[in-house]
């Protein structure tokens, strides 16, 4: 058979799923480019071109500055939290001890649950009346009185933090175990006779066979927190005081809320590109990390 | 071996005992929430552990009766059955002949970058036209809308995942049957789709997970029991003004079950998918 039979074969046979991919994301996000220059309504009104109008507006509006903040700020903490936590739990998991396999496959469980089941938990776990937490603290000593987690700006952002990371770090855990695994115990067990200890073993033994699956981690996990759109709404709806206002949610009001289709779309846009930059970014530090070990 | 001193012992199953319970106590509070009475959970301080178990909301949750609580959230767990289930068939139907080509045709695997590429858009960048798109089709608040929708995330995740399924199927089987003089739908379907059910039931079973998982488009395209999924019916619950938690817990036990299931069942997949599609890198 040619290999042009074979090309023009394969592109044949993806047909449906080009048709597919056409129809649901790249009509739409060529709609979205199209929409962010006009000043449509999400219902009625067709809309006017209007330039770089809803561009300008946008970035210079404290608004999205301010989501900007939450969401990098949401973005670094959970997912730097996710990964010490996450290779702590590793490397536990890789001892020998009792209860190590039932352990392991207790970490499946915040995986599986859905996000929006996660976020009603914490969101009862942190109720100001008779949430667990108030109550476990009260009855330790640790606080007076019952507080509002989810209802003081101050507090707020970082209850869905840790919120985000409970979730979260058993992923992490799971693809460092798995690396850690991979680690030959010939190694492990020279560097032992050499005398270097846990600290010296950890960084030049076990961390270049770590680095590479923790790095992808690292750019997954990065890209879904700075997406973050489920948790936020069930939790706190973006509030108090706009404290966890993330870009999504801004996106959502913007465009659902407000019903201006024409803003909401090139603040969408914007998203799109800062996470595209990420993905991009992240791509070409996965690259060097591959090449250098 | 090395040999472990006893203080290094005890440090590692204080540990292991930190971790069990940090993982374990939010999940056994929403099941122990699930069958407190309403008087135990308003308590103070608070009743860890209810004096009478009452299951009486997983009665009421699943009861059919009319206009009760019951109804909606069963009519929503049914819609979240259909937009998961035909959303993952579709995507399967989609995903199968392309994943295979990709895996076969080297001068055209890039295209499945641009596929997984698509995978990182954020939702909210497609949702203003599938909004109105759907508008104008009559599809808003309809199980067929929501499950077109869903094919955005659950095609190029499949196609993906199947891709490297039948990757680990060796090409000389396939040539083999060929000289042979079977027919190319002969071959895929006598040879490489059996030896591919595997990865194929695996796929489909992560697919459903997405889709069940699902809150986004679910909560913009649907407004009541014709469409509305678990997520959104939740969410409801969540941010309503439904004094009972208690009545909370119990449907978050229950949308919790079927992924927590499959999570335990796969767990080997699980693990072994995160293995290789973290070294592949």
């Amino acid at each position: 058979m040619s290999g042009t039979w074979i090309t023009t074969r394969a592109w044949l046979l993806m047909l449906p799923l080009l048709i597919v991919m056409i129809a649901v994301i790249g009509w739409p996000l060529l709609d979205t480019v199209r929409l962010s220059f006009t000043d449509a309504k999400l219902v009625g009104t067709e809309g006017t071109f209007v330039g770089l109008d809803n561009y300008a507006k946008v970035l210079g509006g404290s608004n999205f500055q301010r989501a900007l903040v939450t969401t990098t700020w949401f973005a670094v903490a959970s997912v730097t939290a996710e990964m010490v936590i996450g290779v702590l739990a590793a490397l536990l998991l890789n001892q020998q001890f009792r209860g190590r396999t039932a352990l392991r496959a207790l970490m499946i469980l915040p995986w599986a649950l859905p996000t929006v089941v996660n976020a009603t938990l914490w969101r009862l776990i942190y109720n100001p009346e008779y949430g667990a937490l108030n109550a476990a603290l009260t009855q330790i000593g640790l606080i007076d009185s019952y507080r509002s987690w989810l209802g003081e700006p101050s507090s707020a952002l970082t209850a869905l933090i840790v919120a985000d990371c409970w979730k979260n770090f058993p992923l992490v855990a799971l693809i460092a175990l798995a690396a850690l695994q991979a680690v030959p115990r010939d190694i492990t067990a020279a560097s032992l006779v050499d005398g270097a200890g846990p600290f010296n073993r950890f960084r030049y033994v076990i961390m270049p066979y770590l680095a590479g699956p923790l790095l992808v981690a690292l750019v997954l996990r990065t890209i879904e927190a700075f997406k973050v759109f489920d948790l936020v709404w069930v939790m706190t709806r973006g509030g108090p005081a706009n404290s966890t206002r993330t870009l999504s949610i801004l996106v959502y009001q913007e465009a659902f809320s407000f019903q201006r289709a024409g803003s909401g779309a090139s603040l969408a846009l914007i998203v799109t590109l800062l996470v595209t930059v990420l993905a991009v970014a992240y791509a070409a530090l996965v690259r060097k990390a591959a090449g250098a070990t | 071996m090395e040999r472990q001193s006893p203080l290094f012992t005890a440090f590692i199953y204080a540990s292991a005992l930190l971790l069990a319970a940090v993982i374990l106590a939010p999940v056994l509070w929403l099941f122990i929430m699930s069958i407190s009475s309403a008087a135990d959970l308003s308590a103070k301080p608070l009743n860890w552990w209810p004096d009478e178990i009452d299951l009486s909301r997983y009665g009421l949750l699943l009861s059919t009766l009319e206009n009760s609580a019951g109804a909606a959230f069963v009519a929503s767990l049914l819609n979240s059955l259909k937009v998961a289930g035909m959303a993952t068939l579709a995507a399967i139907a989609v995903a199968i002949p392309s994943a295979w080509a990709v895996s076969r045709t080297p001068s055209v695997s890039w295209s499945l970058y641009a596929v997984i590429a698509t995978y990182m858009l954020p939702p909210v960048a497609l949702a203003v036209p599938l909004y109105m798109g759907l508008a104008t089709l009559g599809l808003l608040n309809s199980v067929f809308g929501l499950a077109l929708v869903y094919l955005t995330i659950l095609a190029p995740f499949t196609t993906w995942l199947l891709k490297s399924g039948f990757d680990a199927i060796p090409k000389e089987i396939e040539s083999a049957a060929m000289i042979d003089g079977a027919r190319l739908d002969q071959i895929l379907r006598i040879i490489t789709l059996p030896l591919a059910a595997p990865v194929m039931a695996t796929s489909a079973l992560f697919a459903f997970l997405l889709a069940w998982d699902e809150f986004f488009y679910a909560l913009l395209f649907t407004s009541d029991l014709r469409a509305k999924t678990l997520t959104v019916a939740i969410a409801d619950l969540a941010g309503g003004r439904v004094s009972d938690y208690g009545l909370i817990a119990t449907a978050g036990v229950l949308a919790a079950l079927p992924p927590v299931l499959i999570g335990l069942i796969m767990q080997k997949a699980l693990i072994s998918g995160l293995t290789s599609g973290g070294v592949k890198g």
